[in-house]
């Protein structure tokens, strides 16, 4: 038995965009234990609700997330709907559906690209990034904004995409498409990338279970549980059905949201060919009184939004659970018995965004 | 075909004392655990603790007052390691038998329990 020694990782480390810290127990070359420390960044956005009116409040959740502001934003807007029972126009449910879709695209490939640099694959990092900008021209196309959109609003949504503009992004899309799935070989068959991707971190059903991973950590894992399954939005018009594989390894990780890149495309042709003409908000009156807990599934995972109202402007409680708290101790259990060289991969496959988890 | 989401809001509500007897049958019944969260109300603070199984979502209420401690769950759902000790430090809510407790050192704040009724 070798001399165990603590390693800090993190706040501050290459594959860390923002920070969080671990400590690593290790022996020899293996980790023996994790111990993480979050909140460096905490922001307490949740009780901004005490000084902004709940209409306003849609402004500061978006802001939580630079990736999946858009998502951030519906799920605010729904448990704010569902507290009111507002009922919101079909169209406006196809746009939001559209929209985080396209979040979902972009996310995926910030993250491959992030995992391709982790791993010292620069060019495919850039070639992944170089993809992504063509979703982000879309959203600044659509919404006029690249990371912040503020199309969301409570009872629909404040901008309408015309039906040329529909087509073109239906046009682009496929026109990514078959980069896309050039990345998806060099990803799914690379050598140098499968061995450091396959067998590593392997994280059992059973333990995605106990441990109650979300998202693409927990589909690659063989666990059934998607919030976009007869959730919010129009899925259950797109013949929606969850990208699961078993192998639970990082290798999995990649494949799951790499199907999900492609399953979303095809979703938001699906979504632009049955689109209805119609109006894209209801006017919403009065103040939320009541309380509503809903879930919708963000690029990283299942996450939960609480809005708690007592008739006034002000919500009482807006609660904001990210799918990376739920992710992290799904992690520290993965970092039990891996090679230290590992561990940045392995914190990357979980898709950590600490803004999130730290709002 | 996929189950439906349920959209209901499903609230129950529990004692102090229950709690744990409560939470022990989720856990049996293959309930995953979503988030907790507490929100401060008139005479002290409700906790609420959301379960999922097969997409169908379940809340279970508790509310305590300002200085009660609370048993924690980390004994049969470990991740809420991450939302009592959450609470622990905005809220300043005392929890019982915490599996991993960072003593109030889990957020770094600039001041200690902001979110606490008595502040």
């Amino acid at each position: 038995m070798g001399k165990r020694t603590i390693i800090p990782f993190g706040p501050q480390h290459p594959v860390l965009p923002e920070p969080i810290h671990l400590d690593l127990v290790i022996e020899d070359e293996t980790v023996i234990e994790a111990i993480p420390s979050i909140g460096f960044i905490h922001r307490g956005l949740e009780k901004l609700v005490e000084k902004k009116e709940y209409t306003e409040m849609v402004y500061v959740i978006e802001r939580i997330c630079g990736i999946c502001s858009f998502g951030h934003g519906w799920g605010y807007c729904a448990s704010v709907e569902g507290a009111m029972s507002v009922e919101v126009p079909e169209r406006a449910e196809f746009l939001r559906t559209i929209w985080h879709e396209l979040s979902r695209v972009h996310s995926h490939l910030l993250w491959l690209g992030l995992l391709a640099d982790g791993f010292g694959f620069e060019s495919l990092f850039m070639h992944c990034w170089k993809v992504r900008e063509t979703v982000l021209d879309l959203f600044e196309k659509t919404t006029g904004g690249r990371v912040i959109f503020s199309v969301c609003k409570v009872g629909g949504v404040r901008k309408d995409i015309d039906d040329e503009t529909l087509k073109e992004m239906v046009t682009k899309l496929n026109g990514i498409k078959k980069e896309i799935k050039e990345l998806a070989d060099v990803f799914m068959e690379d050598t140098s990338v499968q061995n450091r991707l396959c067998g590593v971190g392997v994280l059992t059903k059973k333990d995605a279970i106990a441990l109650c991973a979300v998202g693409p950590m927990a589909r690659a894992s063989g666990v059934y549980q998607d919030m976009r399954v007869g959730g919010h939005g129009v899925y259950d018009r797109l013949d929606f059905e969850p990208c699961i594989e078993e192998a639970g390894d990082s290798y999995a990780r990649c494949k799951v949201r790499i199907r999900e890149v492609l399953q979303s495309i095809e979703m938001i042709e699906k979504a632009v060919n049955l689109i209805p003409e119609g109006e894209i908000a209801v006017p919403v009156k009065g103040n939320v009184e009541g309380e509503f807990m809903t879930r919708l599934e963000q690029p990283r995972g299942e996450a939960y939004y609480y809005a708690k109202g007592a008739g006034t402007k002000f919500l009482e409680r807006m609660r904001v659970r990210t799918p990376t708290n739920m992710n992290i101790p799904a992690l520290v259990k993965m970092l039990q018995g891996c090679d230290l060289a590992d561990v940045p991969i392995l914190v990357l496959t979980i898709d950590p965004c600490i803004s999130c988890t730290e709002r | 075909m996929a189950e439906k989401l349920c959209q209901e809001q499903i609230m129950v509500s529990v004692t102090a004392s229950e709690l744990l007897e409560k939470v022990a049958d989720f856990k049996g019944e293959g309930y995953r655990m979503g988030q907790i969260c507490a929100t401060k109300v008139a005479d002290g603070i409700e906790i609420i603790y959301s379960f999922d199984k097969d997409h169908v979502l379940t809340n279970l209420k508790l509310k305590i007052g300002e200085d009660e401690e609370v048993m924690s769950v980390t004994g049969m759902y470990l991740p809420a390691f991450i939302y009592e000790n959450e609470m622990q430090d905005l809220f300043g809510i005392k929890f019982k038998h915490m599996e991993l407790n960072y003593g109030g050192k889990f957020f770094k704040v600039s001041e200690p329990t902001p979110w606490n009724p008595k502040n």
